[in-house]
């Protein structure tokens, strides 16, 4: 099924009799669950533009390239930096506007510009009565009767099906730069990485690739204050020969791999994201398992790539944080289940939230809801 | 504004409820004497006042547990307050409901610069957190007017903006983590030092919620690094339309400046008759700030004074020190001071799209003109979060619903225009029965689902957000279930 409009998706679910597989771009690797497919591809279209403004109207199945086309043309950009999941999962297709607000899906400028879930003003979703639900707007503030906007960001489906989003857009600086050190282990690159956040040159980036031994901090803005912020930087760690990368397509390529997680592209295993308080990454990351690491967010996110099947959840006893598994066979996610185990008390809550915005669990085959620890 | 009447089954048991919540607190933690409860009638909307059947002031969230778990079991509402600061009455009591206090619980729990965050107990106030941390180069950047006075508690239930949230975001983008306890007196933990929630985003909820879902007694809050230095500058416009093209021009020209702020002449004057900033006397006046180094701060500004000449301003003053820069300030900072000074007032927050500022203010007038009213307007232009203050005087019989009647009239306009009834101070009662046109009745469904999960017997804070009507059913099922 792939409704045109809004009413008629609002139909469709109003009549659906057993669970419905909803199915955006179907690019991020997401366990489908039984159901017939319901697609939001045919809902496509911008509704509202307005550069001045900094907002983005738009249906949720526009594919996200025709997105970004029209912000580059005004020189603005998603500043949250979604990834694209296709080269880590090997899927193909092309990602929509509603799949990444449906996962808060965000990359490496996510520490400094916000998620996904900040960018995010206003939804239009159908719930699972069919009912058309509308929250937030198209202003910046907003704080006019309850958030619902976060709660359907990051929700993975399971609480109705995003229809329209409206999002704050920024300027595309007009240049950017990375520092890259070398030679650092992941306990001295996170502190490196927390010098470069905690100092006032406003990091948009703070990576670190063991693979490649490098440890890089993203600095954006206009071209005179690039280079000042960049010197600075450097001067915050002496004794190091750190790298200036200048050029703008090879800073903008190194953190394209940064964001598509490019160091596992190709290999077998499993894949983990993991989201924890940036100085508890280093020991934990000894802990995972992992045949290969890379950190990102100042070491607040580990991507760990494990043999299949295994639990990595088991070594974060004692750390506060959550791992969701992002890549690997659907036994391995039926065993260890996508999302982080919630504590009894959140999950209650949580599962109270499905169970009044979807009372037939149409969309129950959804990974959004975690089981209790 | 209408509250509901007060459960006569509630008050004729006031002195059982007193005695137990004497039982799960400290001796001094129980307020009950009706010249103490007094001090709790009212916040900041100080039109509408109530004092409520007691008040509590525990110390920890242990405390505030157990404080629920009673009135939970004795079906007593419950109004939670931080300082009391609230422009829409989001602390206001009934004489039915226990007020619960955080004003006590203002400890710093843990500061970690390496991972950029505080916790704190959230009766601490907005400023006093930057203010644990700016030794170290550090501040919280959430900065609403009344930051010396109001708390983190209260900034987490209205999710509070401030001037410089174009550039830093609001209370929610801000909010790293939560402890909260549910009606129910159940402690739940929820985010803490790591981003973004492993299922559904409840601490995204829980912000803004006004006080409905949970008690929130501990608050994990991100803090940034200081700017090296800031500097505003001036620019005073013949037209309100020309002041806003150059507002949509600065922003489309990708200079991200921390903080816009626009001032229409009624205030221009009021403003200036009060602190004497040296603002000229013209329609509109922006101060715009950029942040950085010294040379980064230059450039921008240069940027801005070239859009803002291309306007032709009838005034482009920059700040040369830190005293011209105070002086810029001052004048906007004391606005609202200098509104109270000549007049009664009622302050809307509406917000609406950029580009509908001109025929918004221009609409405005002609509706305060049809009231016979005076308002003036001073907001933050960048993000279109309108500030207009009607002007009264509540001595006179019927001028106070007057301006009321004019402020709804106000924020339907910015509903109209594509905007909302509230950009940073919450709905509270003050905007609670113009829900219905922003929102369809499916919409607040919704919303009231939220609350449904949380506090199904409707027991904190009932009387707000939803306007009485549409949230009756629920209210008083639960006063049939007792």
């Amino acid at each position: 099924m792939r409704p045109e409009t809004e009413d008629e998706l609002a139909e469709i679910v109003a009549g659906a009799r057993g669970p419905l597989a909803v199915r955006g771009g179907g690019t991020r690797g997401m366990v489908q669950g039984p159901g017939d497919v319901l697609e939001t591809g045919g809902l496509t279209g911008i509704s509202l533009y307005e550069p001045g403004a900094l907002t983005l109207v738009v249906r949720a199945g526009t594919p996200l390239t025709e997105v970004e086309t029209a912000l580059a043309a005004e020189g603005q950009r998603l500043a949250f930096e979604p990834m694209d999941h296709r080269g880590l999962v090997g899927s193909g297709g092309s990602p929509t506007i509603g799949g990444v607000v449906a996962a808060n899906v965000s990359g490496p400028r996510r520490i400094q510009a916000g998620a996904c879930r900040d960018a995010l003003l206003g939804v239009r979703f159908v719930d699972g009565a069919g009912q058309v639900v509308r929250n937030g707007g198209r202003v910046m503030k907003n704080v006019t009767g309850y958030d619902l906007v976060k709660l359907l960001a990051g929700s993975r489906g399971a609480l109705g099906v995003l229809t329209e989003v409206s999002l704050k857009v920024l300027p595309v600086p007009e240049t950017q730069a990375t520092l890259v050190l070398r030679g650092l282990d992941a306990g001295e690159a996170v502190a490196a990485m927390s010098t470069g956040l905690g100092s006032p040159f406003e990091v948009t980036g703070a990576a670190h690739l063991p693979a490649a031994d490098e440890t890089c901090l993203r600095i954006e803005g206009f071209a005179d204050s690039v280079a000042y912020r960049l010197g600075r930087l450097a001067e915050l760690f002496p004794g190091h020969d750190a790298q200036h990368e200048t050029d703008p397509e090879a800073v903008a390529a190194r953190w394209a791999g940064v964001r598509d997680v490019a160091p596992f592209h190709g290999r077998d295993g499993d894949v983990w994201r993991v989201s924890v308080r940036p100085s508890a990454a280093p020991d934990l990351a000894q802990r995972l398992g992992a045949e290969a690491l890379m950190f990102d967010w100042g070491g607040g996110l580990i991507w760990a790539l494990t043999p299949p099947g295994h639990d990595l959840r088991a070594a974060m006893t004692g750390t506060a944080g959550h791992a969701t598994l992002v890549r690997a066979a659907p036994e391995t996610h039926a065993a260890l289940g996508t999302l982080h185990p919630e504590p009894a008390a959140v999950a209650r809550l949580t599962d109270g939230l499905r169970r009044r915005f979807d009372p037939n669990g149409l969309f129950s085959g959804t990974t959004a809801a975690p089981a209790a620890a | 504004m209408q509250m509901p009447d007060p459960d006569s089954r509630i008050l004729s048991r006031r002195d059982a409820i007193v005695e137990r919540l004497r039982g799960c607190l400290p001796a001094d933690a129980v307020i009950s004497d009706p010249a103490e409860t007094r001090a709790y009638e009212c916040d900041a909307l100080t039109a509408y006042r109530c004092a409520p059947l007691a008040a509590v002031l525990p110390r920890t969230t242990e405390e505030v547990a157990a404080v629920l778990k009673v009135c939970h079991d004795e079906g007593v509402p419950v109004v939670p307050r931080g300082s009391g600061t609230s422009l829409a009455g989001g602390a206001l009591p009934t004489a039915d409901c226990v007020i619960l206090g955080v004003a006590r619980m203002t400890e710093v729990l843990e500061t970690d610069y390496a991972d950029r965050l505080i916790r704190v107990q959230t009766g601490r106030t907005n400023l006093s957190v930057t203010g644990a941390v700016e030794e170290d180069g550090f501040f919280y950047a959430p900065d609403p007017s009344s930051q010396l006075a109001c708390a983190i508690a209260g900034n987490i239930a209205m999710n509070s903006g401030g001037a410089h949230c174009l550039k830093y975001g609001v209370t929610t983008n801000n909010l790293l983590g939560v402890t909260m306890v549910t009606m129910e007196g159940e402690i739940v933990e929820l985010g803490g030092g790591h981003l973004d929630a492993p299922g559904l985003d409840l601490l995204g909820v829980i912000c803004g919620s006004e006080g409905q879902l949970g008690v929130v007694t501990e608050a994990t809050l991100r803090i940034l690094p200081k700017p090296e230095g800031a500097r505003p500058v001036l620019i005073g416009y013949g037209s309100n339309e020309v002041a806003g093209a150059c507002v949509s021009d600065i922003i489309k020209a990708g200079v991200l400046p921390v903080a816009i702020e626009f001032m229409d002449r009624p205030c221009i004057r009021a403003c200036e008759a009060f602190a004497k900033a040296g603002y000229p006397d013209c329609e509109a006046l922006l101060i715009v700030e950029v942040e950085g180094s010294d040379a980064e701060i230059d450039h921008q500004l240069g940027l801005i004074k070239q859009i803002a000449r291309a306007h032709d301003p009838v005034e482009l003053r920059e700040a040369g020190d830190a005293d011209e820069a105070q002086r810029i300030w001052l004048g906007r900072k004391s606005a609202f001071g200098a509104m109270g000074q000549i007049n009664d007032y009622i302050c809307l927050d509406g917000t609406i799209p950029v580009s509908e500022l001109p025929r918004v203010l221009t609409r405005i007038a002609e509706l305060a003109a049809g009231y016979d009213l005076e308002v003036a307007n001073v907001f933050h232009a960048g993000d279109g979060n309108m500030h207009p203050l009607i002007l009264f005087n509540a001595n006179v019989e019927g001028e106070l619903a007057k301006a009321e009647a004019l402020g709804a009239d106000i924020l339907r306009l910015c509903v109209e225009a594509g905007g909302c009834l509230t950009g940073e101070h919450g709905v509270g009662i003050e905007k609670r029965d113009l829900m219905a046109d922003q929102y369809d009745p499916a919409d607040l469904e919704a919303q009231m689902a939220v609350k449904d999960v949380f506090d199904p017997g409707w027991l904190l804070n009932p009387a707000k957000v939803f306007p009485l009507d549409v949230s009756e059913a629920r209210r008083s099922a639960q006063l049939a279930a007792e």
